[in-house]
């Protein structure tokens, strides 16, 4: 710690303990009047005792200040005493009005303090303040420097908008004052004013020019308060200032201003701070102004080296703005490093920023997160809640369908410990949130909302509830799928009725009634008798309102049916009907009628299942009239939630109410509904928990951790890795426990992490980095959604019967295309039923050589066998497929046989699985007679299978029926090598979270060992990457197109090869290994 | 922005108060009490800045005095610590000079006359030290004379 703080820390408290060991003195004797008021009020006990002492001292103020014979230094006095009871909370608005006679007539430190006391008291809209104008005025034209200072001060504190422009002249030509002080006070004074009125100060925006370039760095200082506001509001006018911010930032970091600005050796650290903060502004999405600035940005962070907290946080801002400007790679990774030294800090503090920092930029940069997530895990035990806090809002931002139930626990666990309504609130909007884009499952998704709603209590935004019966009603498209979900809600509800629903927050119950009224009818085990049992047990309970009341006997009126409900129905409606309450009234009455009349009920209340979409013009299109006659009357334009909770937040004072705070719960979030479980999450579950798969097979999860995994949290681990076993013994291979607690307890901490920490890896990097928001749930749904075509239900019959195709060996599929002339569905399946026939065909037909076509680029680079996909009349297409290293080209013979010209061809591709993207933007081709059209289309796996398939449909114009053809290609074309250090391999191992195990049958060769031999076979057909061969066991990396890893380890052991893949795409491990079968089958 | 600065004794009695949004005078004690109760219960070890409802608390200790500073979540935290630490320096250059050993609370209307030099509006305006005494010691040299 710094000597001056070190004298501050022992001068302090003698400072402002010690009475008044002067009392003599001149300048005491004017406040020992307040001394002993703060004396007296420090030594009381109790509230009431100071409020007898206040009142008591505002009676004998108000008696002064009223008596003509006060002179002005008694009410200076008075004055300071009035702020005092004022600033306790005590009403002195007597006061008010001398406070602005001192101000008009005190001399200099009297006036000060009447101005003082004006700006301490009144607000913006305070009619005495009108008062005041003329003193301004006055002291404005003093030739006593020190009044034009006082007056300039408090008109940049407090001053009636109305009367800015019978004081602008003079404030305006300050700016060209001599002295520094007067022109940074006239600049400050005109930023209030830009605030408060800005059509006022328009037209002296270049003289802001000005004060930014004036000599001075207080004035420059100053006006770069009212430039950070302007270009916050319209950053594209101002970019042309960008090279002079640069130029000023230069200045103060290279230590160009005088010394009295620094603080603590660091040179004007608020400036930069400031100008740090303006290029963030300036720089975001525009590369060529970023680049301006990349200069400077490298010399902060250089410069900053020193261990003081205040170029921390000039370092923060600095790590913020680089973060923010167009991203450049050598910068971030300076940045990031940055980052890093806060997060490990073991100052609480910085700590505490680094955090901050982290959350800002893992958006952009998930990777970062994984790199701190030992840190990140540590911090979420934090003793601090802080920093807990602040580390769930990192885990908020990086979570994925993968990681989704881990965080959520936390946060869940957060939760039920934190007190604070403002953090509940918003923590349980971002729970909500998260089960509604990434829930894995029914079961996991209602408990998770039971937890929303049992936690979040009254206070949590009505928007979540709504959406979550909007999601529940919507539901799935599958009715089965639909049918479990309602079913689970109902069992739930029930089974928390049934237990002590006394505890549940009143919005929750609102919610089971309703889901209980619509939905327990599917549910058979559960009569129409014990729901009406359960919702009746809610409106006895003494702490139901009426609002639930009334969800009850709405529920009621949908379920009750039969006469086991009837006497209880009937003592309900009795009850209610006289209600105080004329809603209940009303919903009784209604339930009476209903309950005797199920005809009527059945029209009226129709199950929702069944019920019409209601049309809603969403538009509100009938509105038109009446708004513009609204408008043209004078009503204000109506502004979207979004934009009035900003600006309310720009003018909100510190409220005291806590719940105003918008909540990350959109309300366009309503279209996103849950959708049928996937193979993939099913996948992805099966394997979550890793450490017990581990057990099952024979190999350990342990085992490959030592060997392979240094990268990544594997860095904390201490012992070095062990040698990698020879020969396999499952046995030897399992290393027993760690006695050790502490080792125990990382290893928690590590499991936690790489469950914690799932898909953060390359793929996903790209993926949320380019703002993929659209949620796992919505896009199964959609595919669901996909209607069947009559060319997709007879591609794969076989597909048709398993519902499993992934572990189905097929040998009748040859690794070359597949060719189906599907002009009916009866000659397409003939087609797929003698395929042989058809490939012997296809190799006849490569000798028209058409590979001559080819484009050059493509010449010499692996290509498939050109088979023909159809025919028509004189037109025939053909196909290949050429694997280039970043992508799979197919290319697509379009030949004429005729002598005629067939113009307007078109042939178009379509595929759930791929991504087809043409090289030729036309549409339409002309092919000339006996000649040869090629095109050429880029693939790209969507959803990974055994094999992909295109659909493709040849438009011909001369044939009034479109021809239809299908083109598959194995999964084994996209795949390429990835090249990997261990290290790399290791840190990606543990982040992946789909795997697949399997023995595989060893190749044996004369010439090497199976390992190595199995390993030829497996790289020469599937393009892998052997990343290294240690003894028995191998690690061989690959992608699939563009950049989807999958790791692969493989272990000697007896007479096979125990193979095991991970990836983070939850399909392609399961499509892998059935090549990887297929390729050593051949041999 | 700043929204407000508070200096409060340990037994949460307030000594100084500023608000740069407005704030009714009959919550204020409450805000007060409730924010001092926020900054108390915390331990040395931990981390000082708070959060508080929809905005963030900054705060530091002086033997028996806390300064507390209510931020928005936009403002650097770090750099507001330090501000509190800049005040604390020029109240010491000030009192330490002028009146030896007289007690800075007794001097409420110049601790204000400090403060109204270095925040106006929420905002920073000046940290350049001798500049923030300027005022003040022009007003010291003219009442004396």
């Amino acid at each position: 710690m710094s000597d001056v703080v070190e004298k501050t820390l022992t001068a302090l408290p003698s400072l402002l303990l010690s009475v008044d060991s002067q009392p003599g003195s001149a300048k005491l004797s004017t406040s020992s009047k307040l001394g002993s008021l703060i004396r007296n009020i420090t030594e009381l006990t109790s509230k009431h005792e100071e409020e007898k002492l206040i009142q008591r001292e505002l009676s004998s103020i108000k008696d002064q200040v009223s008596s003509p014979n006060t002179t002005m230094r008694q009410m200076k006095e008075l004055m300071v005493r009035a702020i005092y009871c004022e600033m306790l909370g005590y009403d002195s608005s007597f006061t008010y009005i001398h406070a602005i006679k001192l101000a008009q007539q005190g001399s200099v430190l009297e006036k000060r303090v009447g101005y003082l006391a004006v700006s301490l008291f009144l607000n913006e809209h305070h009619e005495l303040l009108l008062l005041l104008v003329n003193t301004v005025l006055k002291d404005l034209q003093s030739t006593n420097l020190i009044e034009v200072c006082m007056a300039l001060t408090v008109v940049s504190q407090i001053f009636p908008k109305d009367m800015i422009p019978a004081i602008l002249p003079l404030v305006e030509e300050k700016l060209n004052h001599p002295k520094e002080i007067i022109r940074r006070k006239a600049v400050l004074a005109l930023y209030k004013f830009h605030l408060i009125a800005p059509n006022q100060v328009q037209h002296i925006h270049n003289k802001f020019r000005k004060a930014l370039c004036d000599k001075d760095p207080g004035v420059m200082g100053a006006s770069l308060h009212i430039y950070l506001h302007l270009i916050q509001e319209n950053p594209e006018g101002y970019k042309d200032l960008t090279t002079s911010f640069v130029t000023i930032l230069k200045q103060v970091v290279g230590g160009k201003l005088p010394m009295d600005f620094n603080y603590h050796s660091v040179p004007a650290p608020w400036i930069q701070i400031q100008l740090l903060q303006i290029l963030s502004l300036l720089g975001k999405n525009d590369p060529g102004t970023s680049e301006i600035m990349h200069e400077i940005l490298e010399e902060s962070l250089r410069r900053a080296e020193m261990n003081h907290n205040i170029t921390y946080a000039i370092l923060y801002e600095c790590v913020k703005c680089i973060y923010t400007i167009h991203p450049k790679s050598d910068l971030l990774e300076k940045a990031a490093k940055c980052i890093g030294n806060f997060v490990l800090s073991s100052k609480i503090n910085l700590k505490y920023l680094g955090l901050k920092a982290l959350t800002y930029v893992v958006q952009q940069d998930p990777k970062l997160a994984l790199q701190h997530q030992m840190t990140i895990i540590e911090c979420l035990e934090h003793p601090d809640l802080i920093i807990k806090r602040e580390t769930l809002e990192i885990l908020f931002r990086i979570t994925n369908a993968q990681n989704v139930t881990v965080i959520v626990e936390k946060m869940l666990t957060f939760l039920s410990t934190s007190e604070d309504d403002h953090t509940t609130i918003d923590l349980v909007g971002k729970v909500a949130e998260l089960a509604k884009k990434y829930a894995p499952d029914n079961e996991w998704f209602i408990q998770t909302m039971n937890a929303v709603f049992s936690l979040g209590g009254e206070t949590m935004q009505p928007d979540i509830t709504n959406s979550f019966l909007k999601l529940l009603s919507e539901g799935f498209d599958s009715v089965e799928e639909d049918r479990k979900l309602k079913v689970f809600a109902v069992n739930s509800y029930v089974s928390l009725l049934e237990g002590e629903p006394e505890k549940l927050p009143q919005r929750f119950l609102q919610v089971i009634s309703w889901v209980l009224g619509e939905f327990s009818h599917l549910q058979q085990d559960v009569g129409a008798e014990t729901v009406v049992c359960l919702l009746d047990k809610l409106l006895h309970m003494k702490n139901s309102t009426s609002e639930t009341k009334t969800w009850v006997l709405m529920a009621m009126t949908k379920v009750c049916e039969g006469a086991a409900c009837a006497p209880l129905v009937q003592s309900v409606c009795e009850t209610y009907s006289s209600s105080l309450d004329t809603v209940l009234r009303q919903r009784a009455q209604e339930l009476q009628h209903l309950s005797r009349d199920p005809a009527l009920r059945a029209r009226v209340l129709p199950p929702v299942c069944t019920r019409e979409p209601l049309e809603v013009d969403s538009s509100l299109s009938f509105l038109d009239e009446f708004v513009s006659e609204a408008l043209a009357a004078g009503a204000a334009p109506y502004k979207p939630s979004h934009q009035r909770q900003e600006e309310l937040a720009q003018t909100k004072a510190v409220s005291y109410e806590p719940y105003q705070l918008t909540l990350p719960i959109s309300t366009t979030a309503h279209t996103h509904t849950p959708s049928l479980l996937s193979i993939s999450s099913s996948l992805s579950e099966g394997s979550a928990d890793l450490s017990h798969k581990g057990g099952s097979s024979s190999l350990k999860l342990e085992g490959v951790k030592r060997v392979w995994g240094r990268g990544g949290y594997e860095a904390a681990q201490v012992e070095t890795p062990s040698p990698p076993q020879e020969g396999g013994d499952p046995s030897i291979s399992h290393t027993p426990p760690l006695t050790s607690e502490d080792t125990e307890s990382k290893q928690q901490e590590q499991q936690l992490a790489s469950s914690m920490f799932l898909g953060l890896d390359h793929s996903s990097v790209t993926l949320m980095g380019k703002g993929d928001s659209t949620p796992s749930w919505l896009k199964r749904k959609e595919r669901g959604q996909t209607p069947l075509n009559d060319a997709q239900t007879f591609t794969d019959p076989q597909e048709l019967t398993d519902p499993s195709p992934l572990h189905v060996v097929s040998p009748q599929f040859p690794q070359s295309p597949v060719i189906a002339n599907g002009t009916s569905d009866t000659e397409a399946a003939l087609a797929l039923a003698c395929l042989d026939t058809n490939r012997s065909s296809t190799n006849q037909l490569e000798d028209r050589g058409l590979s001559l076509y080819l484009p050059a680029e493509l010449s010499g680079l692996i290509c498939s066998e050109i088979s023909v996909l159809c025919s028509s009349e004189s037109l025939e297409l053909s196909a290949c497929h050429v694997h280039k290293l970043r992508s799979l080209e197919m290319i697509v013979f379009i030949s004429n046989s005729s002598d005629n010209a067939v113009q307007q061809i078109q042939v178009q591709l379509h595929s759930e699985q791929l991504e087809v993207s043409c090289a030729s933007e036309s549409q339409m081709e002309e092919v000339k007679g006996h000649s040869v059209v090629v095109r050429q289309y880029s693939l790209r796996v969507r959803k990974p299978s055994v094999h992909v398939e295109l659909i493709g449909t040849l438009f011909h114009p001369e044939t009034p029926q479109n021809v239809q053809f299908t083109y598959r290609l194995p999964l084994s074309s996209f795949i390429r090598p990835l090249t990997l250090s261990t290290e790399e391999y290791g840190t990606m191992w543990l982040s992946f979270s789909n795997d697949t195990k399997q023995n595989l049958t060893l190749v044996h060769s004369e010439n090497e060992g199976p390992l190595r031999a199995t390993l030829n076979v497996l790289t020469e057909d599937l393009h892998l990457h052997v990343v290294e061969i240690i003894g028995m066991e191998a690690i061989v990396a690959c992608r699939l197109l563009q950049d989807q890893p999958c790791l692969m380890h493989c272990r000697v052991h007896g007479d096979a090869l125990a193979v095991w893949l991970r990836s983070p795409v939850p399909e392609l491990p399961d499509c892998l290994i059935y090549h990887c079968q297929r390729a050593l089958q051949g041999h | 922005m700043i929204k407000f600065v508070l200096m409060v004794n340990r037994r949460g009695q307030t000594r100084l108060s500023r608000y740069y949004t407005p704030v009714e005078l009959s919550r204020r004690a409450a805000l007060e009490a409730d924010v001092v109760r926020c900054c108390l219960s915390r331990r040395k070890e931990q981390c000082s800045f708070v959060e508080y409802k929809d905005f963030k608390l900054v705060y530091r200790q002086y033997a028996a005095l806390f300064i507390v500073v209510g931020i928005t979540d936009k403002e650097n935290e770090l750099s507001i610590f330090e501000l509190i630490q800049n005040f604390v320096e020029v109240l010491d250059k000030y009192f330490s000079r002028v009146v030896s050993s007289c007690a800075i609370m007794f001097s409420l209307d110049r601790v204000h006359f400090i403060l109204d030099e270095i925040v106006q509006n929420g905002l920073v305006v000046e940290t350049n030290r001798s500049r923030i005494l300027t005022p003040l010691n022009a007003i010291d040299k003219m009442s004396d004379s």
